[in-house]
């Protein structure tokens, strides 16, 4: 508009200028002086026009305008699954908690996240869980609630609350973030049903190297339903045993959790992310036996350069894992006048996933899963050889719904073949989910 | 340390030819688009060091929050981002993780280039049924010159906020800035002002801000609500529309699927134009002028072969 109006009055001035030098040589001495004046009217009109023009480029914005819409984001993402399987105990076959736990419906996970900036110093992130267990009943959990810091020195984050401990790639993310249906076969044997999750703190240090390296420790409780390695009501499924009441009589009976992560873009368009993990801790089975779980990961991505909605991808993700549990002599569960000799547990696990992310919302995927553990005094389900392969396919209509359908071949030493197909939806409402890499 | 030492030295070189005093250290700015980057450049000149997230080439709403932008946002003395929610699916968690609080909310190290922006499309109701729509309105507006006068002005004061020794070179280069962009506006509108009131076609709702300034229209979008990929039955309304309308031109940028625009142009008699709003992605698009030139001279020159 103003440049319009600019352009109008150079073009006026140039018109008058042109007009008073053709006519100038038969024109009066007045009317040469009556354009002059014109002239400088003009022109006098003209500087005014740019220097309004100028002080409306060089003046602050007028209305600043909000930039973010609330104090608190809050989301709710419901996940339901439909199927069969070969199996009529589904909970034997499928032991995640966020997996389908019956033939028919099953709606594992209903979850409100919220969070928020607190203060100049710490975020906030809690989410609340309900999850409907094989008989429908509801059963209802905070699952994470944790501060984090957001301005400490020397590049140091600090984390305190209940959350996924940062053990490996697959822990810390929430089952609307998994790509498959249920959780891999070895952090069930590892973390138990609910992944590695305890109330502690944990401290973390970006490295100043010129690639991503983030160095991070967990001190956590080593008791509770879900650090089940540990000093937990249900270890008994690891080694037959009666657990003990242990208390936590020293330091060394809580829960450390040490890690490191590095990363790195070989290509413009390929990034790698791997780590190794570690968790030490006391385990129930006898008043001064101890656990240990090693893990490595490793994360590889590649993603075209003209993507649209993220589209195409091709990833894959592997992450092996070993224990080593040191069980006490213990009475026997099974028969309390037998008890269990002292020996050392140790399981091992691997399972590994690609993704290809065929056109924009379309993803084809395949995992595989083996675990093993060494013979023991007793025979468990949750230390026995087992292997699975699960290919996939999921729809996101938009970035806030799924359909995925999943066939899963599992073959389990002690109990034989089965073959499961799941078909599982998901919908997000609210706050607009930002996806960590 | 090491960090300091580079300063120091990359400080020293700079004044070997620059005006940049020895004693100043390059400011590190980080950009999450290239567009915003490279107005960042044409107002920090030699006093800053420019460093971009997202690739020219991809679509910005969905950028990998990969770990290698962690460490570089670890390091910036300053952000600016795009804001209105341009960048709420990957940006967060990778503030989150950068724990640097010299790019936090409210510090001159963030510039939020939507702040000060007239807005166009705020949606009246947020309703996730009419497509992802961002809250805060259309966040594609650099194209319009004018708002990137805006955002170049504040991208100045907050230079001139983080290092102040430096405010006049700033302050001249932003000068420069805005009289190229008046001068190159005289251009630019009389190359496109015999199509006013022509009609586009575009994929995604992202040419707005430019039909409004330069006064022609986007008739119809290929996707029929923000996000939400194409139809059949959304397609057969737009070749409808276009044939009534008399809409020949289809804009398409290097990540939107140019397939689905060929074959609306085939049944339109159209031209799909390969265009992109930032620098950097398409050839001869270096800087931000560079890439508005191209912008105008493609829409004209398609604008023409299809009058």
């Amino acid at each position: 508009m103003l440049v319009s109006l600019r352009v109008a009055a150079f073009t006026a001035t140039l018109c008058t200028l042109i007009g008073a030098a053709t006519r100038a040589q038969q024109a009066s001495d007045t009317t040469a002086r009556r354009q002059q004046r014109t002239i400088d009217s003009l022109a006098a009109a003209l500087r005014a026009l740019e220097a309004r023009q100028d002080s409306l480029a060089a003046s602050p914005p007028a209305a600043p305008t909000r930039a973010a819409g609330a104090y608190m984001n809050v989301g709710f993402s419901g996940l339901s699954d439909f199927g069969w399987s070969t199996e009529p105990n589904v909970r034997s076959l499928q032991s995640g908690d966020h997996d389908p736990h019956v033939r028919g419906f099953t709606i594992p996970n209903a979850e409100l996240a919220v969070d928020a900036t607190v203060d100049p110093y710490f975020k906030g992130f809690t989410n609340i869980v309900w999850k409907l267990d094989e008989r429908g009943e509801t059963g209802v959990e905070l699952e994470e609630m944790f501060a984090i810091t957001t301005s400490l020195p020397w590049n140091l984050q600090f984390k305190a609350g209940q959350f996924f401990t940062e053990f490996g790639r697959q822990n810390p993310q929430h089952p609307h973030a998994w790509s498959f249906v249920d959780q891999p076969l070895v952090m069930n044997r590892m973390f138990g049903p609910d992944g590695l999750r305890s109330q502690g703190a944990r401290v973390s240090w970006l490295l100043p190297t010129s690639f991503y390296t983030e160095a991070m420790l967990s001190v956590l409780n080593s008791a509770g339903g879900s650090t089940s390695s540990f000093r937990s009501e249900e270890s008994g499924a690891i080694h037959g045993g009666v657990p003990i009441e242990r208390e936590v009589a020293a330091l060394r009976d809580l829960l450390v959790v040490p890690r490191i992560a590095t990363s790195f873009d070989p290509t413009e368009t390929q990034t790698i992310l791997m780590g190794v993990s570690a968790a030490f801790g006391p385990n129930n089975s006898g008043p001064v036996s101890s656990t240990q779980i090693f893990g490595a990961d490793l994360y590889w991505k590649w993603k075209s350069a003209t993507a649209a909605a993220g589209f195409p991808f091709v990833s894959s993700q592997t992450e092996a894992m070993f224990r080593r549990y040191e069980a006490a002599p213990r009475q026997s569960a099974a028969n309390a006048a037998t008890t269990l000799p002292g020996e050392t547990l140790r399981d091992r696990g691997v399972y590994s996933q690609v993704l290809w992310g065929i056109k924009p919302r379309i993803v084809a995927g395949l995992r595989a899963d083996i675990v093993s553990g060494n013979p023991g005094a007793f025979d468990s389900e949750l230390r026995a050889d087992r292997f699975r392969v699960s290919p996939n396919y999921t729809w996101y209509p938009t970035e806030f719904s799924k359909v995925r359908l999943q066939y899963n071949y599992d073959h389990r030493k002690l109990a034989g073949s089965d073959h499961s197909l799941w078909l599982q939806f998901e919908f997000i409402m609210g706050a607009h989910a930002a996806h960590k890499f | 340390m090491i960090s300091k030492l580079a300063a120091a030295a990359l400080a020293v070189a700079g004044s070997a030819g620059g005006p940049i005093p020895p004693a100043v250290a390059k400011i590190t700015v980080v950009a999450t688009t290239p567009d915003l980057g490279s107005i960042a450049r044409e107002i920090g000149g030699d006093a800053i060091d420019v460093k971009t997230l997202a690739k020219p080439t991809e679509d910005p709403h969905f950028v990998d929050a990969k770990p290698s932008h962690i460490v570089t946002l670890n390091r910036a003395d300053m952000l600016i981002e795009g804001g209105a929610e341009l960048e709420i699916g990957w940006l967060p968690p990778l503030l989150e993780s950068a724990r640097n609080d010299k790019i936090a909310p409210g510090t001159p190290g963030l510039v939020v280039a939507s702040q000060g922006i007239r807005m166009l499309e705020v949606p009246a109701t947020l309703d996730r049924s009419r497509g992802d729509v961002h809250a805060l309105g259309n966040p594609h507006f650099l194209v319009d010159p004018l708002d990137a006068k805006i955002v170049a002005a504040q991208i100045a004061a907050h230079l001139s906020e983080v290092q102040p020794q430096s405010a006049p070179l700033f302050k001249s280069n932003l000068a420069k800035f805005n009289t190229t962009v008046d001068a190159k506006m005289i251009e630019w509108q009389k190359e496109l002002a015999p199509f006013r009131g022509a009609k586009v076609v575009t994929y995604h709702n992202d040419f707005v801000y430019l039909a409004e300034r330069f006064g022609f229209q986007v008739e119809e979008t290929l996707e029929p609500k923000p996000g939400i990929a194409p139809s059949a039955a959304h397609l057969a309304k737009v070749i409808e529309k276009m044939k009534a309308e008399n809409a020949h031109v289809i804009l398409v940028q290097p990540y939107q699927n140019r397939k689905t625009a060929e074959t609306v142009a085939r049944q339109t008699d159209g031209v799909v134009v390969d265009v992109s709003q930032q620098p950097g992605a398409l050839k001869n698009t270096a800087t931000y002028f560079d890439l508005m030139d191209t912008l105008v001279r493609t829409l004209a020159a398609a604008f023409a072969e299809k009058k």
